[in-house]
């Protein structure tokens, strides 16, 4: 595997921020309630971050160490501010749905995690492809939790009825079956990890 | 690099200089949009809540306070040729579950709902959350249109009333008609001192 692709591989699997790295918890729980949801934070979460990775890197040679925390925090505030604007501008009901958690990106840490971790000893164009990797793992972790809240709880998927609403479990749609949802997902993508690393 | 008094606060006002004057221009770009957005979102759920019309409610709306109580709510007239046919009211309660619920109900010209149309609460999804479609169904006696509260109060049946509460959902319920009641209240006080 060359390196470009090991990047986005290591973004998606190896270090998946909901599955592997468990960051991010807040939102991963608070708008996963269904698929399209739990999609929509993950695209959002994933614009920030590209953005976000890519300055970063850019500024990374000008920013002293001393302050390059609250640096990173001000370029970060910056993308989810003009997103937020942006989004109350032309998708008012996706703004409203996702309420409070767009503004709470801003204290999302994966995002100042890869800032640290990736963008401020990278290139700009491997920062932006870790931006891309760990957006995508973000978004698939957050669409599969919600499909299978939505499931279980209403027996629709991305609003498609699947069984009639009347046999679903209501509690998987309020905030302990986040948690059940989320635990039980988590064990079988570490199953299914280490069964591939013995392999 | 290194970091020194100077190289600090340099690079630190630079950077917060550039974050604004972006941040600056998206507002500015974004101003409108925005406007346009919640004026819409107003104008559909006035539109969809009272009878036909063909004056502008949304720019002839006024506010009012009901007695002993300090938040205003908004009345949007409807008329048509000239004569008011009805109006609708923003209302609210903080009686519901979780937070205000904030409602707009329509009324005809005696005070009878037309419509309602909920404009933001934080009920629990799939109980208190289910008055967006409960209070306009068919079924049972769950529909509040077509009640004139001004008439008689309007209350759920386990309180003596004659409305079906949400499922597992009384104080939602219970919090819906109090919106209600203060929207029927206000607009009959409008419409008695014929202000509208």
């Amino acid at each position: 595997m060359n390196s470009k692709l090991r990047i986005l591989y290591n973004g998606i699997v190896a270090e998946n921020p909901t599955f592997v790295l468990m960051l991010g918890m807040c939102p991963t729980l608070g708008t996963t309630g269904s698929a399209m949801t739990g999609m929509s934070m993950g695209l959002a979460t994933m614009g920030v971050l590209i953005c976000s990775n890519v300055v970063i890197s850019l500024i990374k040679n000008l920013v002293p160490a001393k302050v390059r925390i609250p640096a990173y925090i001000v370029v970060i505030a910056t993308f989810v501010s003009v997103l937020q604007l942006v989004m109350e501008a032309y998708l008012p009901a996706l703004n409203a749905m996702l309420g409070i958690f767009i503004p709470l990106i801003v204290v999302n840490c994966i995002l100042l995690g890869r800032a640290e971790a990736f963008a401020s000893r990278n290139g700009v164009f491997a920062s932006c492809l870790d931006g891309i990797g760990i957006g995508i793992g973000f978004t698939l972790a957050l669409t599969v939790l919600g499909a299978v809240r939505e499931l279980l709880g209403t027996g629709r998927i991305f609003g498609a009825e699947i069984y009639p609403e009347a046999y679903g479990s209501l509690i998987f749609v309020l905030a302990p079956g986040a948690f059940i949802a989320l635990g039980l997902l988590i064990a079988l993508f570490t199953k299914i990890r280490e069964s591939k690393a013995n392999a | 690099m290194k970091s020194t008094l100077l190289n600090m606060v340099l690079s630190l006002g630079v950077i917060t200089i550039v974050a604004a004057a972006l941040l600056a221009g998206v507002y500015s770009v974004t101003k409108e949009p925005i406007a346009a957005a919640q004026l819409a979102k107003q104008v559909d759920a006035v539109s969809a809540v009272v009878p036909a019309f063909d004056n502008d409610p949304v720019a002839e709306a006024v506010e009012i306070t009901p007695e002993g109580e300090d938040v205003a709510l908004k009345v949007f007239p409807a008329r048509k040729d000239g004569s008011l046919v009805g109006a609708a009211v923003e209302s609210y309660s903080s009686a519901g579950f979780s937070g205000d619920i904030r409602v707009i109900y329509g009324f005809d010209a005696d005070g009878t709902v037309t419509g309602y149309a909920v404009m933001s609460h934080a009920e629990t999804p799939g109980l208190g959350a289910k008055m967006d479609e409960w209070f306009r169904s068919s079924e049972g006696k769950r529909s509040v249109i077509g009640l004139n509260p001004s008439v008689s109060r309007p209350a759920v049946s386990k309180d003596g009333g004659e409305v079906d509460a949400i499922t597992a959902a009384t104080i939602t319920s219970r919090a819906f008609l109090d919106a209600l009641v203060r929207a029927s209240d206000v607009y009959k006080q409008l419409a008695a001192q014929n202000t509208l």
